[in-house]
């Protein structure tokens, strides 16, 4: 395919969908050795209601309220599901349950009553993203790239994603040493002088943020894959922290652009004239690694532990 | 308009979403508490999103035959059938992976539910105009409730419940201690296998009603409310079923009585409301007597250790122990104690001198370990054992000067 096609139509979403894949990953890493995968589940979930909320209060459709809104309604199902989980001595995984279904169901409720009729606010485009839709009309070629005032055309969602990711990635590397020792040994972290409970509310609100950044680009069921299967695929692949957030890094930027690939042009081979959700594409990919890895990964079983549930 | 709504009287339409919600928030209330004890809430949110692939590939199929695409029955198949896929996958990964329970939940959950995205934009470009109904089965759509459908909710929960009642002891037994059913030669894998089963029945029957991601609400939220009021698991199973089975009925009954009220987020959000209440309000468990029970303690204490400093004739300057005292007519306003303060005082340091003869005393030692400085030795001793201990503490003696 030609530059010419290929760079306006094709380059953002590849990219953004790669940043966002990647930005969610890497804390995805930590969050399933600590098993608390399914916070990203629950984030992605409360965003919808953020959302809502934002736009009721400022009555349009602007992009840095509603990313404040959804990260202030990521952080407050954070502090609701600890809360509940203390005074009603609840296990961790029913507080989320009751925590995130309930804002859901809020934001489902105020998105009904309120008249959303002129403006693209809805249920299916919070879950499904819109990442086809993410052009850079501008661009006329490679030669875009270093083109000033293409670029100041960008879709503002592609720097946005980046500097998310600049974010995420130096959040990692700043705090590797006290992340990888609190994960692997709480007890020791702590006497070492790591403080795990902030480090802990840390790493979740940096997911909260790279959620929050992937779901404005991508929509929440790329958010919810990216956090679970890339790191979980790499789980299967070593037994190293330092390899596996490379694998982790790695599958998730593959299944990005073959989700893209495989949704834009899938349907073509195959005869058909349109195509297909490029996040659901995504989300399906990164599952097939997933399998993948777990027939046949190097790592896939617990070498020593017992088995069974 | 809310009473006639409560009483039936809004209609064909209106009557038939109530009932049918109602029986379904008792029978997902049911089938929850098994699993929200197993300690697996979360399996049914990895269910309910698996059952969106099955009811897109279900249409699929029916179109091509050329059908009408929206034969409830055929989609809630489809559904079933993929949830149940899902279900086995996430049951693989758990027991042949090193993979936790949590990373697996999400991940089924996240690639059947992409994977229905994509089959969803498939139908869309198919061009058939009729897929509206799917987008009902994210939500839930009450609006266009037939008879039919209304009369495969009442079935279909029904028929959960009696399997629900038929093989309780067993879920009950692998929900509280599987190594003890193993140990029992209880199949435990199996009935796991089941009760995840019951939860896909109901899962599947409820899509219509309150769709797929509100589902995972109705499943857990009333074992979580009933779990509260009590330490008896069938009692929390049938405190769960009525719970669920209220908040469907006022649930379905509020969104009928004012437009633009959605019936599946309305019902969690009055299920959400009983929970609110019971984490509130609940005896023993919710916060509020948690407080009172906190503050009674409190005054115990306090009112504990200002008798002994009266007995010892110390200066109380503690102004809440004070307060207490005085509510209790121990001392007067000016912090003297009255006759009855000064019994009771007596009667705190002698208790207090018996507790020490009983903890230095090996032969109390199993009395000894209940010490806590407030429970009174009456409650532990016989009136027998306090008066051997008397005779070692001895009267008051003369003073020689």
């Amino acid at each position: 395919m030609s530059g010419e096609e290929f760079v306006p139509l094709s380059l953002t979403p590849l990219l953004i969908g790669t940043f966002a894949a990647i930005a969610c990953a890497l804390p995805g890493n930590f969050l399933l050795l600590r098993k608390q995968a399914l916070i990203g589940d629950a984030i992605s979930h409360v965003v919808l209601p953020g959302i809502v909320v934002a736009f009721l209060l400022t009555g349009a459709i602007s992009t840095w309220p509603m990313m404040l809104g959804a990260a202030g309604a990521a952080i407050v199902a954070v502090v609701v599901i600890e809360a509940i989980r203390r005074l009603g001595q609840i296990e961790p995984g029913a507080a989320m349950g009751v925590v995130f279904t309930t804002m859901f169901a809020g934001g489902v409720l105020l998105l009904e009553q309120t008249d959303t009729s002129t403006v693209h606010l809805d249920v299916e485009h919070a879950l499904y993203g819109n990442l086809e839709s993410l052009i850079w009309l501008d661009a006329t070629g490679w030669s875009s790239l270093l083109d000033i005032q293409a670029l100041a055309e960008l879709p503002p969602e592609l720097p946005r994603i980046a500097l998310t990711l600049v974010g995420v990635t130096m959040f990692t590397w700043l705090f590797w040493r006290p992340l990888k020792i609190s994960t692997f040994d709480e007890g020791f972290a702590r006497t070492i002088g790591i403080r795990t409970g902030a480090l802990g509310m840390a790493l979740v609100i940096t997911a909260a943020v790279a959620a929050v950044a992937a779901f404005d680009a991508v929509g929440s069921i790329i958010v919810i894959a990216m956090f679970i299967c890339p790191p979980a695929a790499a789980r299967m692949m070593t037994n190293r922290l330092e390899i596996q957030i490379a694998w982790s890094v790695a599958f998730a930027s593959t299944s990005a652009v073959l989700g893209y690939v495989l949704a834009g042009y899938g349907p073509l081979w195959l005869g058909s004239a349109d195509a297909v959700s490029a996040a659901g594409m995504i989300a399906t990919i990164s599952g097939l690694i997933l399998a993948l890895t777990a027939a046949i990964g190097p790592c896939r079983t617990r070498s020593g532990a017992p088995s069974g549930t | 308009m809310l009473w006639e709504a409560l009483t039936m009287q809004l209609g064909y339409n209106a009557t038939l979403v109530a009932i049918g919600a109602t029986l379904l928030g008792v029978s997902a209330g049911v089938t929850g508490t098994f699993l929200f004890l197993r300690k697996r809430a979360l399996v049914s949110d990895a269910i309910s999103h698996a059952t969106l692939p099955g009811v897109c590939l279900a249409f699929m199929v029916l179109v091509a035959f050329g059908g009408d695409g929206r034969n409830l029955i055929a989609l809630l198949a489809g559904s079933a059938i993929s949830a149940w896929v899902g279900l086995l996958c996430m049951n693989w990964l758990t027991r042949h992976t090193r993979l936790a329970e949590d990373a697996a939940i999400g991940a089924v959950l996240s690639v059947f539910f992409g994977f229905g995205v994509v089959l969803l934009t498939v139908i869309q470009t198919m061009g058939v105009g009729r897929q509206a109904g799917l987008e009902g089965f994210l939500l839930g759509s009450t609006a266009g409730m037939l008879w039919a459908d209304a009369l495969i909710i009442a079935v279909g929960g029904a028929a959960t419940l009696v399997l629900v009642m038929i093989i309780r002891r067993p879920m009950m037994m692998v929900a509280f201690d599987p190594e003890y059913a193993a140990a029992r030669g209880l199949p435990v894998h199996r009935i796991d296998l089941a009760m995840m089963g019951l939860v896909m029945a109901v899962t599947v029957v409820g899509l219509k009603v309150v769709g797929l991601i509100l589902i995972v609400a109705l499943l857990i939220i009333p074992p979580v409310t009933a779990r509260f009021w009590t330490e008896r698991s069938d009692r929390v199973v049938m405190l769960a079923g009525l719970a669920g089975g209220l908040a469907g009925y006022l649930g379905a009954a509020l969104s009928a009585s004012a437009p633009n009220l959605p019936t599946g987020p309305i019902i969690v959000l009055v299920s959400f409301g009983f929970f609110a209440l019971s984490l509130l309000f609940a005896p023993v468990r919710g916060v509020l007597a948690a407080v009172l029970q906190h503050l009674r303690f409190q005054s115990r204490v306090h009112i504990r250790q200002g008798l002994l400093a009266l007995a010892q004739g110390q200066k109380i300057y503690e102004p809440l122990t004070i307060r207490l005292l005085r509510r209790a007519g121990v001392v007067r306003a000016d912090g003297v104690a009255t006759e009855e303060g000064k019994a009771r005082a007596a009667k705190a340091l002698r208790d207090e001198k018996r507790w020490e003869i009983v903890r230095a005393d090996q032969a109390h030692e199993a009395i000894a370990a209940l010490y806590d400085g407030l429970r009174d030795i009456e409650t532990v001793l016989t009136r027998d054992q306090i008066a051997e201990i008397d005779r070692r503490i001895g009267g008051p003696q003369e003073v020689t000067p």
